[in-house]
């Protein structure tokens, strides 16, 4: 242990962008925390990116505006930033850094833990199992959350993909096992913020949710610490209190932009569009904060919310996502109606794990196999007609197109206040499927048609 | 000893480092954190850190670890879990935390039993005794070559124990290996014997031999992972080091949970009794993601000179080309291609050029084969990575992201990949060369086809087309595809993919005769071709059968 020296460093050489330098510094460690006091008396906050004998290059959280060369004054904490961890979070409203915004005192609890977090070791890994159930029709019955898993959503410009992360925030839940969530908002702009807060409010004041908010025109920087703190108040929930925690982060291409910046100015050499090249390494190191532990009740699922620039799933930021996540749910604009997901390129990894007899229903793997094949019939079909017309498509395709139109009906559309539970959504997926003839559903077996399907045999 | 004097993340340089070589183990801190020295300037060395550094300050001290960075071999290797460094990760708690290390492992005893005596002379690389209680298959120890003054008898004893000596060389049953420089070997041998995976479009149209290479590159959501996997569990190697470069976390509980689940088919005992998993996920330090290929690749050498055949699997090889260009960029090296170190091309092609089929300094014969997966940015097959390993590898399984969408798995591309083996492994064996030549040359045929379909609607191609078209379904559906979820399907020996390619062309024969004979192509295409659709579901006595139901049916047209 390093003996806690405050000692307040006055030589600061350079100021550039997020960074700045300070000379004369003794026993500084690499990712220290720092404080650095203007001559107003503000107080601002850093991280020691690189230290070179006596040189620190620290960058500033709140960013270096207003600050001068003569009169700054940095001290070293002597550890790289921890927090508090315990249930003190839960029902708060914190800004980015995780200081409080809703008035209240600052939190503190039972633990100080670093929130770089340290990874968990692969042999105690449980396998995700057993679902998180988000109360929208179409992510339960086809893309269904897994417990432990991480799980994306991508979406293409203009399409209200917060509303949708924070409908599943308020909502979801695991069947009665404590359920918490932590919601880390990174680069929202107010109005956002305010119908994101909106939607969380009663989860919030039931002092079931923690909700970081790092605004638009809040420091950049800060944007860097919010996913870690989220996380780590979420590893203390799950496996310390043994509870079952969602986090979701959005939007994850603000936090990259961020991390670009901090890269842009140390001069860093850029790869792929300009963002350093160990994004895939940065980003794993907040996504792999997911999991269940063998023998702990708890888990981790973790819920990357990211907007695709230009619609571009092939940008480093959906890209290295998708890399690292175990499948994701894409909003697109073709699909014209809330919540505006695209079945056919969505996918959950996991499903197989989380569904199926006493999780879910025992039939749900193989209507989400059938409805996904129906679909991807009546795209075929429906590219056919757009050439020929639909009066010359055959009438097995011209059902297909009707059960299409079903599904959107029954089961996509959903209001953005609407919580499903299971059973309702199971009885409009059995509608959606019994508007083809029975001899189609090749993919459901003889008892489950028995039980589900109610269309004319 | 040293002292720190710059820490930039993995970075670290260390001042007055006296007498140290360049890749020789530094160990850093009061945590004593292992780093490896990667330059040397006047006194000063430019180290790269296996852990994160968080906290080490300039002004901490720095020792030399005396030797270049090495991994414990040893009996207790098969059937655990290590990390980069090959620090077991079992005994391990739930969190990795640099400054509590993990304890050494090898602890419990072994038996050994000696297969030379007391003074006679044992030549390198032969083996001197054997550890049986291991796993299968035997751990061998080789001699380091020499007259064999003393042996220990057959009992149990601790891993580092001295169990004889050997030329004035003492020899125990773990040993240190640097990583970096490949196992000698005497001499290498010609690929000609195939390596089975069990994954029937491998194994026909584009087969490794031991001793080869093969690269398996494929955007997220192509199954890369899920063929990596198939192939670690069912081919019929003698070990398989699967490593997990940069890879999830989830992935590698399933796939250890797997493997301890499933029996070998060959041997009945536990897949896992002849593995070895390195573990170094993508939130593990990423430095240690780079050293893993390397110890992977030296414990398959390992094995190797014990006369087995290794086949390593590294998921995935873009992983540590990342890691490489991390730490180029922080120690400022010129970059060439995309930020990566100019060499990427050389380093990739020393890496695969450990694999081959030898004969060991003992004179047994023992091979590594490196299947390498690439995970391209955004899809695109002319990144750096990729475009260099192509170069380099013998065997390429390309995955399509379009056969992936539609559910086709393995999505291998029978155009886009290729097999340089193929001829040399089917020399001896003309039948199953014709039978390559047939299905590839149909699957050729019709994607042409396919392409005429698309512009002039398939039913203006005439009836021997129309033909060419009912081929490439029948072969993608009953041949090429294949599930990994079925417990029949997800292993298919070699006798049964040739008795189903061989159903499949004798039908499609059949259809063409037919139409030769007059029998209108509508009807042929309409016929219920399921029966031998569903043979790779069902038990190999069957296949005929179900060729015949098809034949007798299409019979029935003429």
């Amino acid at each position: 242990m390093k003996v806690w020296a405050p000692v307040e460093y006055t030589g600061v050489a350079e100021l550039r962008g997020p960074l700045i330098v300070v000379q004369g510094t003794r026993n500084v460690g690499w990712d220290e925390y720092a404080t650095i006091v203007l001559e107003s008396g503000e107080r601002r906050h850093g991280l020691v990116l690189d230290v070179d004998r006596d040189i620190a290059v620290v960058q500033i959280l709140e960013g270096t505006g207003g600050l001068r060369i003569e009169a700054t004054r940095v001290t070293f904490t002597g550890s790289p930033l921890h927090i508090s961890a315990g249930t003190g979070w839960l029902g708060r409203v914190c800004n980015g850094r995780g200081r409080p915004l809703d008035g209240g005192p600052p939190i503190f609890g039972d633990d100080s833990v670093p929130v770089a977090g340290f990874p968990m070791n692969p042999t105690v890994r449980e396998p995700p199992a057993e679902p998180v159930i988000t109360g929208v029709s179409v992510i339960d019955a086809l893309t269904t959350l897994v417990r432990g898993q991480k799980i994306a959503i991508f979406a293409e410009g203009g399409l209200p993909y917060l509303e949708l992360a924070a409908q599943v925030a308020a909502q979801a839940h695991t069947g009665g096992a404590p359920f918490n969530v932590v919601f880390a908002a990174m680069g929202l702009t107010h109005s956002d913020a305010a119908t994101v807060r909106d939607i969380l409010e009663r989860r919030s004041s039931a002092a079931e949710l923690t909700l970081l908010l790092n605004l638009a025109d809040d420091p950049v920087i800060e944007r860097l610490l919010t996913p870690r703190i989220a996380l780590t108040v979420a590893e203390h929930l799950a496996f310390v209190l043994r509870r079952h925690v969602l986090v979701v982060l959005a939007d994850m291409t603000s936090y990259c932009e961020a991390l670009r910046e901090v890269s842009a100015a140390r001069g860093e050499i850029p790869a792929r569009r300009a963002y350093p090249g160990y994004l895939y390494s940065d980003l794993a190191s907040i996504y792999e904060r997911c999991g269940r532990i063998r023998g702990r009740a708890g888990s981790i699922t973790v819920l990357p919310v990211l907007s695709m620039p230009a619609g571009d799933i092939t940008h480093p930021v959906p890209d290295l996502t998708g890399y690292i996540t175990e499948g994701q749910i894409l909003l697109a604009r073709e699909v014209t109606s809330y919540p505006h997901i695209d079945p056919l390129s969505s996918l959950s990894r996991m499903m197989r794990a989380g569904v199926g007899t006493g999780r879910t229903r025992p039939e749900h793997l193989d209507l989400a196999a059938q409805i996904q094949a129906g679909l991807s019939r009546a795209r075929q079909a429906g590219e056919l007609a757009d050439l020929v017309g639909e009066s010359a498509l055959s009438p097995i395709d011209r059902r297909y197109l009707a059960m299409a139109e079903a599904f959107r009906t029954r089961l996509l559309v959903q209001r953005p206040d609407e919580a499903r539970t299971l059973e309702e959504t199971f009885d409009r997926a059995w509608d959606v499927v019994s508007t083809l003839p029975r001899s189609e559903l090749s993919m459901l077996g003889e008892e489950a048609l028995e039980a589900g399907y109610r269309g004319e045999s | 000893m040293g002292t720190v004097s710059r820490v930039n993340g993995p970075l670290v340089e260390v001042e007055d480092l006296i007498g140290a070589a360049m890749f020789e183990l530094v160990l850093l801190g009061p945590h004593r954190l292992p780093g490896e020295i990667v330059t040397l300037r006047d006194g000063h060395a430019t180290v790269q850190a296996y852990e994160y550094t968080g906290g080490l300050a300039p002004g901490d001290p720095a020792d030399r670890g005396g030797s270049p960075v090495s991994a414990l071999l040893g009996p207790h290797l098969l059937g655990g879990v290590y990390d980069g460094l090959l620090r077991p990760l079992t005994d391990a708690g739930p969190w990795l935390n640099p400054a509590a290390p993990t304890p050494a492992s090898a602890a419990r005893p072994w038996r050994f039993t000696p297969l030379v005596e007391q003074g006679r002379t044992a030549a390198p690389g032969t083996a001197i005794g054997r550890v049986e209680d291991a796993s299968s298959p035997a751990y061998l120890v080789l001699s380091p070559g020499g007259e064999v003054s003393a042996i220990r008898q057959a009992g149990h004893y601790p891993h580092d124990a001295v169990i004889a000596v050997v030329g004035g060389t003492e020899v125990r049953l773990t040993r240190r290996q640097p990583v970096r420089l490949a196992l000698p070997y005497l001499s290498r041998l010609e690929g000609t014997v195939p390596l089975t995976t069990g994954q029937r479009v491998i194994d026909l149209l584009l087969p490794v031999c031991l001793g080869g290479t093969a690269a398996v590159p494929g955007g997220f959501g192509t199954g890369k992972t899920v063929l990596l996997q198939q192939i670690a569990k069912w081919c019929d190697a003698d070990v398989v080091i699967y490593i997990g470069c940069g890879e999830r976390g989830n992935e590698m509980a399933d796939v250890v949970a797997e493997l301890a689940e499933l029996s070998d088919p060959r041997t009945g005992g536990r897949l896992s009794d002849r593995t070895v998993v390195i573990a170094n996920t993508s939130n593990m330090p990423m430095m240690a993601r780079e050293a893993s290929i390397y110890t992977g690749v030296t414990v398959a050498e390992h094995f190797r000179d014990m006369g087995y055949a290794a086949v390593v699997i590294a998921d995935s090889t873009s992983r540590w080309a990342e890691a490489r260009r991390e730490f180029a960029s922080r120690s400022g090296i010129l970059p060439a291609e995309e930020g990566y170190p100019a060499d990427l091309a050389s380093a990739l092609a020393a890496f695969y050029e450990r694999a081959g089929r030898v004969i060991t300094l003992g004179g047994a014969t023992g091979s590594v084969t490196i299947v390498g997966a690439v995970s391209p940015p955004g899809g695109d097959l002319t990144e750096p990575v990729t475009a260099q390993t192509e170069r380099f590898v013998r065997t390429l399984w390309a995955l399509d992201r379009d056969l992936a969408y539609a559910r086709h798995y393995p999505a291998i591309s029978w155009r886009d990949s290729f097999s340089r083996d193929a001829d040399a492994l089917t020399h001896g064996a003309p039948e199953n060369a014709a039978r390559r030549a047939r299905v590839g040359g149909l699957l050729a045929e019709a994607d042409r086809l396919t392409a005429l379909a698309e512009l002039v609607g398939a039913g203006a191609l005439p009836a021997r087309e129309r033909i060419g078209l009912l081929a490439g379904r029948l072969l993608r559906e009953g041949f090429l595809r294949q599930s990994s979820l079925s417990t029949l399907d997800a292993y298919c020996p070699p006798e049964r993919t040739a008795l189903i390619a061989d159903a499949l062309l004798t039908i499609l024969a059949r259809c063409q005769d037919l139409i030769e004979h007059g029998v209108p192509v509508a009807s042929v295409e309409d016929r219920d071709f399921s029966p031998i659709l569903r043979a790779k579901e069902s038990p190999q006595e069957e296949i005929l059968a179900r060729r015949d139901t098809v034949l007798d049916d299409l019979e029935t047209l003429r």
